[in-house]
């Protein structure tokens, strides 16, 4: 059975063209990483006020009381739809449908079958990755894709940084073997 | 408060919100059938054994810059959403972010799509982004002096430091791409056999 996957390059074509329509038309650029932290900031504000008045980072996304900035917005709505739009493609234009995913099985060959240990993990690397994307003011919409076809020189820094340390990272956590990474046989295939 | 002003303080026009889902919708339609929504994919990137992620990257950064750069040279109005260049806190966040993508094996738009592609694990990576904001949020007032505000160089890209058309910083690049691409093809092609 023929693996159906995109050749990257075509995928890659057609995210720089759906960057000319939302930066031509919706005067936007694609990103993810401010979502959560306007949520985020949309609490506090409705929670906590008067300390969200006092932290700009707050107010930076969320407004104040008396000037909000909606929190339910352009990006909010692109990534509400980021997981109906790959179901989409899993569902009807693959044949490569597989099982859920637990356990990915380079983790489960260095940490074990565990669900519960690698949710832990995937929630740790998540607050891990969140904070960092902040820190450096986007993630790698924002700033690999969207700062990298503006030719930002903050984009290539944070694609470089992002490398030089997930690299290493990774080959430390995951090893350097081949044998769990090839593509997983299809069901009933010979 | 009537309905009117809550929806102001929390919702923007149905209309930005219709373009924005259709925007995410093909994103993530697109990041699906580019297969960045696995976990296998972006982690062997990052161990060097797969090198799809990059071509994702590479080619879209190419095309898209030359699309947008296009316009702009044509008159359109297609206004730059340029990021300031915090170097301190670029190479720090960027380098935690490194740590985190390894961890979780997506980044953040990789994970709320994955969880569309069968990936149950990912949802616990969206649980942990917003522990992730939240801390963010709370400790920004400590990082803005002595992290966020140093080494500040404003909203530069490579055409403006060289002085030169953003165009024709796409000829080396998109050369240097087709390169790297034919080797990576090569290789793969004789690892394959």
């Amino acid at each position: 059975m023929k693996h159906t996957h995109w050749s990257p390059y075509l995928a890659g074509a057609l995210l720089g063209a759906l960057s000319w329509i939302t930066f031509a038309t919706m005067h936007k650029a694609l990103g993810v990483s401010t979502t959560p932290v306007r949520i985020v900031a949309g609490v506090e504000r409705a929670v906590a006020p008067d300390a969200a008045a006092d932290n700009a980072y707050v107010t930076k996304y969320a407004g104040t009381v008396d000037e909000p900035k909606p929190i339910i917005e352009w990006q909010f709505a692109l990534v509400a739809m980021l997981a109906p739009g790959a179901l989409i493609g899993a569902k009807f234009f693959g044949n490569e449908q597989r099982d859920p995913e637990y356990v990915p099985d380079l983790w489960a060959k260095r940490f074990g079958p565990s669900r519960s240990v690698r949710y832990a993990g995937a929630f740790l690397g998540g607050a891990i990755l969140l904070y960092g994307a902040r820190m450096a003011g986007g993630c790698t919409s924002g700033h690999g894709l969207s700062g990298g076809m503006q030719l930002s020189i903050s984009g290539w820094i944070f694609m470089a940084a992002f490398f030089a340390a997930g690299a290493p990272a990774a080959i430390l956590l995951y090893g350097t073997s081949n044998t769990q990474s090839q593509p997983e046989p299809q069901k009933g295939a010979h | 408060m009537d309905t009117l002003t809550l929806a102001s303080v929390w919702v923007d026009s149905p209309s930005k919100l219709i373009l924005g889902a259709l925007t995410g919708l093909a994103f993530g339609f697109i990041l699906q059938r580019g297969s960045v929504t696995r976990f296998n994919t972006i982690v062997d990137q990052l161990r060097l054994k797969d090198f799809t992620v990059l071509k994702v990257m590479l080619t879209a950064i190419i095309v898209g810059g030359i699309g947008i750069y296009t316009m702009r040279a044509v008159g359109m109005d297609v206004p730059l959403h340029i990021k300031g260049t915090k170097v301190l806190g670029i190479v720090l966040g960027g380098g935690i972010f490194g740590i985190g993508m390894a961890i979780l094996g997506y980044c953040p738009g990789t994970v709320v799509a994955a969880v569309g592609d069968g990936s149950r694990h990912a949802w616990f990576g969206i649980l942990g982004m917003f522990v992730g904001a939240i801390a963010y949020t709370q400790t920004y007032p400590m990082l803005k002096a002595p992290i966020l505000s140093k080494a500040d160089l404003g909203k530069i890209t490579i055409a403006s430091e060289l002085g030169v058309n953003p165009l024709l910083v796409f000829i080396p690049l998109t050369i240097g791409a087709i390169i790297f691409f034919v080797i990576l093809e090569k290789r793969a092609r004789s690892s394959a056999t």
